[in-house]
């Protein structure tokens, strides 16, 4: 394989970020035609700013980029097109009102001839086994969907290179499986692909090579078959680390948050939950499964006082026995009924931080009313993002630097960290730690167990299935807003759980 | 690939921040540019000395006691509508209606002028004349709040066009009120009996104004540094999602913030009508209301940042139109003067956050300023 001249080689490409943030320090990497190379390393190591340069999105400030042997200037995402590069982004760049024809002959040159177009699509489409119809409205499509869009858009640019960062995290085990087979037939048509992914269980059955980056710095490359997770995740991190997630046994658990019947439609009258009923015990783990937007986040924010709900109740439940309802109060109102109800929503900077405010400010969102006085009282606060940044490690230069210029892992330590700190007797968590790294997931999870031994019923709505099986003690599995099925963790099956997400009830479909 | 493999003559970065005083360096070397520039074009276009020409802009300002007391007036009544429009703005509540809500405030205070005076002493019509212009300004700040809060209209057009119906019910009031008949003018309310006119503080006409600005801003300041409210809107303007969130009622808070915003506008009114002007004119703000919006925007809404930046742009204004006078130009050019040395503070905010790396090089900053 190495006498083969690579499809796209980047030599010592460097690119900084305002004066001190090294992205990408002298990096060299090959690609090679027929191959699915792994992109690998911590958040913030460098992975998509690397691969944005492929793209054309940056424009790299050292460095040479060689396609089939050949110096090239890729100055535009058109440049990269004209290069035969295409990526798929974690966010798709789809116009939702245009059909899947429309959106991939967009800015295209020539004729609009939307009939070639469909019939081109077709042919793709049939080449390596998709299923778009190029007639349907993006909005009318799930993720997976939308995402086999953005592949064939790529495709019929005539892309030999594919870059897709992050792919599978929105997609069930089941889409992940056809994505991958797709790959695979790609790869086999003589296709470079780069994937960039946390998941280690799919680095090892879909890749060929992986490629690990350290903070902005290539460390090296192996061959998949002759590596393992463990190996992988040393060289990501630099150091030997444990991949274990402890699952303690509940201490006396009591039922602590009940939730009957609950349903939920949104202000254009969607329904997202329908008649949602379920037990919240103390000490314990709910985890609650799903297909992303099938509910999950309407589910937290009823629980939260967020969401107005249209029928059904929430009811908190006291040592005693007493039972409160939470239906129609806001966190204020919740807050003064003296339930300690904790919450780390999905979009951390958009709704549990002002990305803009520093380390201080955040914590003291929770903190301000505190007190007669019509000034704040910073100093708890201060001490209090103390605390945080010494107990949880958060890397930040310092108490006033705005949240949002620290890393995602980072930014949801300080979250975490703010919520955990009120000692909460209901925490709910939205993927907490989604788009973190190895390192910073297992601090997370750490975190969230040592609630659970304090007592608290923690709701942890998750995506990656391999976590979700080894730290919750029951799954509650949600399909299209309803309860499709609840689990024991322990003894749970990740293809049983995989079947609940699609399909209510699961088993009954299977036949089918 | 028929396109020359090239590589692009520059290409634009984002910079770290940068310390404060390298900041004002770059925004004190812009104004220096644009100077010179304007000093080039005047050259160009009117023969004259640029000294000269500098001289008279510098004279504008400070050339005599009385014009340096009337820079003063005219900064204070600049920085007292600049901060009234910044808590909305820190709110990311595009409040253009300065110019209206202070108008209110006008009206408010001539109408208690005029139909007052022989009812009440002269300190209950000041006191009814500052109550009224506070109440004129926080209702013309409240509807367009009220709007947004209960149907999310969009504030920018709305309080543009609540400037408009200020300016006509002025127009309306200054026909009603007219002295001597027919003149379609209010002229000087109450000039004999001087009722209703604020009182001279230290022998200066102008002095009240200013310690009126001083105390105001200190009080923004505080407001929004430090107290609760200043929180809440800081945190409304950042994110609503994150304000419910933690519980703060977002309605309330964008209606309590526009209510300071226009009662602030109502006391610029107050102090223009009251003060130092004493009559009522549809031009009586004569735009400081967006000027405003100006001030608030390059002191990044920072109270004390603001009284610098009034002063910058009155004394564009007042220099420029001194020159104007001097070289007998057309009142045009002081405009085109003003303009390019916006455009140059403007423009060097860009290189503050920004900066250009050429091709083949290796530059740090020095190339940035082009």
């Amino acid at each position: 394989m190495e006498t083969k001249t690579p499809a796209v080689s980047m030599r010592g490409i460097t690119k900084v970020f305002g004066r001190n943030v090294v992205a990408n320090d002298h990096v060299n990497l090959d690609i090679y035609k027929g191959e699915i190379l792994a992109l690998l390393g911590e958040n913030g190591s460098g992975k998509t700013t690397l691969m944005n340069m492929l793209a054309g999105i940056y424009f790299p400030d050292e460095g040479q980029i060689l396609i089939d042997g050949k110096p090239v200037v890729i100055r535009s995402p058109r440049d990269a097109f004209d290069h035969h590069i295409g990526m798929i982004h974690q966010h798709f760049k789809l116009v939702d009102l245009l059909t899947a024809a429309e959106n991939i002959v967009l800015g295209l040159d020539g004729k609009l001839d939307l009939k070639a177009a469909s019939a081109k699509i077709r042919e793709i489409c049939s080449k390596f086994g998709f299923d778009v119809d190029p007639a349907q409205k993006i909005y009318d499509m799930s993720v997976s969907q939308k995402q086999t869009v953005e592949i064939v858009k790529a495709l019929y640019r005539g892309a030999d290179i594919l870059i897709l960062d992050e792919p599978t995290a929105v997609l069930t085990p089941q889409e992940t499986d056809k994505l991958f087979a797709v790959l695979r037939s790609m790869k086999e048509s003589g296709k470079a692909i780069i994937i960039i992914t946390h998941k280690m269980q799919e680095v090892l059955s879909l890749s060929d090579r992986v490629a690990v980056l350290r903070s902005g710095q290539f460390v090296g490359d192996l061959v998949t078959k002759d590596t393992d997770a463990q190996e992988m995740t040393d060289m990501m991190v630099g150091h030997s680390v444990t991949l274990n997630i402890e699952r303690p046994e509940p201490v006396n658990p009591k039922p602590r948050l009940e939730v009957r019947d609950l349903t939920v439609r949104t202000e254009d009258g969607i329904l997202k939950l329908d008649h949602v009923s379920f037990t919240a015990n103390s000490g314990e783990i709910l985890g609650i499964a799903g297909i992303s937007g099938c509910g999950q986040k309407e589910l937290l924010e009823a629980i939260a006082g967020l969401q107005h709900t249209q029928e059904g109740e929430v009811n908190y439940i006291e040592d005693d026995g007493r039972k409160e309802s939470l239906i129609g109060k806001d966190p204020l109102k919740i807050a003064e009924m003296g339930v300690v109800l904790s919450f780390v929503p999905e979009d951390r900077l958009g709704m549990g931080l002002v990305g803009n405010m520093d380390l201080t400010d955040n914590m003291m969102l929770r903190s301000f009313r505190k007190g007669r006085s019509i000034f704040t009282d910073r100093k708890t606060p201060r001490n209090v993002a103390q605390n945080v940044i010494h107990d949880l490690e958060v890397n930040t230069p310092g108490l006033n630097t705005p949240v949002r210029r620290l890393s995602g892992g980072n930014v949801q330590k300080v979250l975490v960290g703010r919520e955990i700190n009120a000692s909460p007797t209901v925490l709910l968590t939205a993927y907490a730690v989604r788009g973190l790294d190895i390192n910073s997931s297992y601090t997370i999870y750490d975190l969230i167990n040592r609630q659970k031994k304090d007592g608290v019923a923690v709701i942890y709505v998750g995506e990656d299935l391999d976590v979700l099986l080894e730290i919750a003690d029951r799954i509650l599995v949600i399909c299209d807003g309803k309860v499709s099925g609840i689990l024991d963790g322990r003894t749970a099956d990740k293809r049983e759980v995989g079947m609940l997400m699609t399909h209510i009830g699961g088993k009954a479909n299977e036949q089918a | 690939m028929s396109k020359p493999e090239k590589k692009p003559l520059f290409h634009i970065v984002k910079r770290a921040p940068m310390p404060w005083w390298k900041a004002w360096l770059y925004r004190g070397l812009s104004i220096v540019l644009a100077m010179i520039l304007c000093a080039v074009i005047s050259l160009i276009m009117t023969g004259q000395n640029p000294v000269q020409i500098f001289t008279s802009i510098f004279n504008g300002t400070f050339g005599s006691p009385r014009k340096m007391w009337a820079t003063g007036q005219n900064v204070a009544m600049l920085l007292v509508i600049s901060l009234a429009v910044t808590p909305a703005f820190q709110m990311r509540f595009w409040n253009i209606g300065g110019e209206g809500q202070a108008l209110m405030g006008c009206l408010a205070s001539a109408a208690c002028m005029i139909t007052l005076k022989s009812v009440l002493p002269n300190w209950a019509v000041i006191c009814a004349m500052l109550a009224a212009s506070i109440i004129a300004g926080a209702v013309w700040g409240l509807i367009p709040a009220f709007f947004k809060a209960k149907w999310n209209t969009n504030e920018t057009l709305f309080t543009l066009m609540m400037n408009y119906i200020a300016t006509q019910l002025v127009a309306f009031f200054c026909v009603f009120w007219e002295s001597p008949k027919g003149s379609g003018n209010i002229g000087v309310i109450n000039q004999s009996s001087n009722i209703g006119w604020l009182p001279v503080v230290g022998g200066q006409k102008y002095l009240l104004s200013i310690l009126i600005a001083a105390v105001l801003c200190t009080g923004m300041y505080f407001y929004l540094r430090f107290s609760k409210h200043g929180y809440e809107l800081t945190v409304v303007g950042e994110s609503e999602k994150t304000a419910r969130y933690v519980g703060i009622k977002v309605d309330r808070v964008i209606m309590r913030t526009m209510i300071l915003s226009g009662a602030m506008c109502g006391i610029a009114g107050f102090m223009l009508t009251g003060g130092t002007d004493h009559t009522l004119t549809t031009t009586l703000v004569d735009g400081r209301g967006f000027t405003a919006v100006m001030v608030s925007w390059l002191a990044k809404f920072n109270p004390v940042w603001m009284i610098l930046a009034s002063f910058l742009l009155v004394f564009l204004d007042r220099g420029a139109s001194e020159m104007a006078q001097k070289c007998k130009l057309n009142s045009s050019f002081a405009d085109i003067l003003t303009g390019i040395i916006l455009f140059f503070i403007i423009g060097g905010e860009f290189f503050i956050n920004y900066r250009l790396c050429m091709r083949h090089s290796e530059t740090k900053e020095g190339i940035a300023h082009v």
